[in-house]
């Protein structure tokens, strides 16, 4: 036990988690702590952001390729309030976070005191915890608290607000770390007679389908997962977050689901008779309309959150527990079986959306670029072993469908928010994340634009993040939903853009503009040559679209594969 | 299906006693666009345990959700909900009438009776009346005291116990004890 004032708590506490890399901002609220963490400049280093809500998507960029908490400092007011995308989006996304607001001394609270907010009241809502910490006593066992809330079980986003006195009052000092909580319990213990009407069922099975999320990757079970695919022969598909959980070329892998998902294994959902689904929570982008979703299948849901068991999908057996134990409990109940006709049926399905979409997106002859085309060049040079960051929009369908995946975690994208301006701070996070992998970040003409400053961070820290601006001039997905759903009617969409590669240099960023197919696999090479930090705008096709798809509210059997064709 | 939508659920929280626990199950109810019909806050049999009981008309398949969602939040012990039947529950209502009008009347005396009412104050202007029972008793005498005209009316919310003989809690407490052990293990594996 020693005596320190409560910032240099805060942060003996954040290394005595193992935290070595934060994401702040400092102000007056929160001056304490940045001025303690000057004499901690060997042991902890802070990102400094551009804007707030740079630090909160660093830190899940952080969080989602290395599954250790994010953390973040900011000041009060609206340093707090800044955060608050980032906190949703980390709440609906599951991922692991420590966001530490700066708040005025207890005395003043609920005053009105020079930038005062509420956090904890705003951030009850749209996180795991939330917390005030009021006095230099609480500060132990608040972060030891929130590090255990934000990390086990289902894992989220917990908010620390940090009053100025008790930033410097004096403590003595004493760490234990949490690893209990009576009225939580992060890992329910799994139930044998749910397990056995599991197996019994899959067993049983003629047309089953495992579809998965990312709990697979929150909970490592991507070598279980593996084995129950490979022992039983059944067709496995996924979600957006879901993707990267198994390579892509592996045989029984037939793709993603959902809105803008591969054909078989949308197609195929609605004709399963077992489908087992495992750390995913059926969101509307998965399952469309819900009356006409898979109703003549028996679903297994394997989640780790009660709630989400019949929230949206009503489950014939619930598994309620870790998907890896579940798993690896689960396994030796089952028969080693093929499903030979059954998996060859996806592929014959996928063979169409080959055909009829994936051909003419990567492999146009003539004509302006198209997304995919870039996307799937920029994989392949990377071996298909990148990190694969996207924006939101049609950069985002385009980045995650063509690419291709070796490892685990290697797909980092807003998905249950669909946070616009989400991957450029998402991508620096996660080079620091994991600074040995190439970072390939994804994005479009507007969502840049929402979080371009923190081009000065990647500057600053000399990021090796490689930026790719697919520009189409449009909002491209509104307008792509302007143009199917709204007549044509291009309200509000049209972007008249700076010049992106000047605005790089002015940044000391290296870059290239990109108009012809001819240019592209030079700027690429030139781009993957070294570690450096690297803008390729591409000018791609205008009126681009993403298909197949499934427009809202409709039955995911049938796929838009142009404007005028479905399947 | 209509009668489904229509039944009047208690839900009973217990909760560790900290600060804006009622703003985080009070949110839950909000997102569903569910009215809370009545709602009571106090400590439970089990020292340390504050216990909310919110009744709530809906039906049976958002109202599990609800309580799903409820439980999920970190420092809720557990949820229940139960029908009516479940339950024993009392609530208490409060009247303040105007002296001369009901002295006038004559019916005093009988009122209090067949109520099983109890008088708390009275002076020169206004009497105040106490009566507990479940809301048909309560709200059947305030029709029978509107005629002297009702200055003050309240009820409190519901308050109840189930029929079996523990909070169930209770055992789930016990549980947990036993679980902290495993669960350090299994904290320790994912770590790695
Ligand atoms: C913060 C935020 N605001 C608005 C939206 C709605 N939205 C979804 S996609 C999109 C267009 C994105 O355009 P752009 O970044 O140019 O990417 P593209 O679709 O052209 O690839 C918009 C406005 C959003 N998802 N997030």
């Amino acid at each position: 036990m020693s005596k320190m004032t409560g910032s240099q708590a805060l942060i003996e506490s954040l290394i005595a988690e193992g935290v070595k890399d934060i994401f702040g901002y400092p102000g007056g609220q929160i001056m304490p702590v940045f001025d303690a963490l000057y004499d901690y400049k060997d042991r902890i280093k802070n990102v400094l952001v551009r804007h707030e809500q740079g630090a909160v998507h660093a830190a899940q960029g952080f969080a989602r390729v290395t599954g250790k908490p994010g953390v973040v400092l900011v000041t009060s007011g609206p340093g707090a309030t800044n955060v608050l995308t980032g906190v949703a989006d980390a709440m609906i996304d599951s991922t692991p976070l420590v966001v530490i607001t700066g708040q005025v001394p207890s005395q003043l609270l609920g005053t009105d005191a020079f930038q005062e907010t509420d956090v904890v009241g705003v951030t009850l809502p749209i996180s795991k915890w939330s917390y005030q910490i009021r006095k230099p006593e609480d500060i132990a066992w608040a972060v030891a608290r929130a590090f255990y809330i934000a990390k086990s079980g289902r894992p989220g986003p917990v908010v620390l607000d940090f009053t100025k006195n008790a930033q410097i009052g004096s403590v003595d000092f004493d760490y234990k770390k949490c690893d209990y909580i009576r009225s939580y319990t992060p890992y329910p213990s799994i139930d044998n007679n749910a397990l056995a009407k599991a197996a019994e069922l899959i067993n049983g099975a003629k047309k089953p389908m495992i579809l998965f999320g990312q709990g697979i990757q929150l909970s490592h079970a991507e070598e279980q997962l593996k084995e129950m695919v490979e022992k039983t022969g059944i067709p496995a598909v996924c979600t957006l977050l879901g993707l990267s959980s198994l390579p892509s070329d592996m045989p029984l892998f037939k793709g993603m689901v959902g809105m803008h998902g591969n054909l078989g294994p949308n197609k195929k959902t609605n004709e399963s008779d077992v489908i087992i689904a495992i750390g995913m929570r059926f969101d509307d982008r998965v399952t469309s309309d819900t009356s006409t979703y898979a109703t003549q299948a028996k679903i297994i849901h394997v989640d780790i959150d009660p709630s989400e068991i019949g929230k949206n999908i009503p489950a014939e057996v619930g598994v309620l527990g870790d998907a890896k134990a579940v798993i690896e409990r689960l396994i030796p109940l089952l028969e080693n079986k093929e499903h030979k006709r059954w998996a060859d049926e996806f592929d014959e399905l996928n063979a169409i959306e080959h055909k009829k979409v994936i051909i003419p997106e990567t492999k146009p002859e003539e004509g302006y670029l198209n997304m995919g085309e870039v996307v799937a060049a920029v994989s392949a040079a990377c071996g298909d072993n990148a990190i694969v960051v996207t924006d939101v929009g049609q950069n985002q369908m385009m980045g995650a469908r063509y690419s291709k995946y070796k490892s685990t975690r290697s797909l980092i994208t807003s998905g249950g928010l669909g946070t616009m301006g989400y991957g450029l701070p998402a991508a620096i996070g996660a080079k620091l994340g994991a600074p040995e992998r190439t970072v390939c970040f994804f994005t479009g003409d507007g969502g840049i634009q929402m979080t371009i400053q923190e081009l000065g961070t990647i500057m600053q820290e000399k990021l090796g993040v490689k930026i790719i601006i697919l520009n189409n001039s449009w909002l491209g997905m509104v307008r792509q939903w302007q143009e199917l759903f709204f007549d044509e009617r291009y309200s509000h969409t049209a972007m008249l853009n700076p010049d992106f590669v000047k605005l790089a240099s002015a940044y000391g960023i290296k870059g290239k503009l990109v108009k012809s197919r001819q240019d592209l696999s030079d700027a690429i090479s030139e781009m993957l040559a070294d570690d450096e930090p690297y803008v390729m705008e591409v000018d791609v096709v205008e009126k681009g679209m993403v298909f197949p798809m499934i427009p809202g509210g409709k039955p995911i059997s049938k796929m838009m594969l142009t404007t005028t064709e479905w399947y | 299906m209509q009668q489904e939508e229509n039944t009047l659920y208690t839900v009973t929280v217990y909760s560790e006693n900290q600060v804006g626990l009622l703003n985080q199950v009070s949110i839950i109810f909000t997102r569903r666009n569910l009215n809370i019909w009545s709602l009571s806050v106090s400590s439970s049999a089990i020292e340390g345990v504050h216990k909310f009981t919110i009744a709530c008309r809906t039906s049976k398949e958002l109202i599990e959700k609800v309580v799903k969602q409820i439980e999920k939040r970190i420092d809720v012990i557990r949820a229940f909900y139960y029908t009516d039947d479940e339950i024993v529950y009392q609530e208490m209502a409060l009247y303040k009438v105007p002296t001369d009008a009901i002295l006038e009347s004559g019916k005093f005396e009988k009122l209090i009776r067949k109520y099983n009412a109890r008088i708390l104050e009275m002076n020169k202007t206004f009497v105040v009346i106490e009566k507990t029972g479940h809301c048909q008793e309560t709200g059947q005498l305030f029709e029978e005291l509107s005629p002297y005209g009702v200055l003050q009316f309240v009820r409190s919310g519901r308050i109840a116990v189930t029929k079996c003989k523990v909070e169930h809690v209770t055992n789930y407490i016990e549980e947990q004890e036993v679980r902290r052990v495993q669960e350090s293990q299994l904290l320790c594996d994912c770590d790695i």
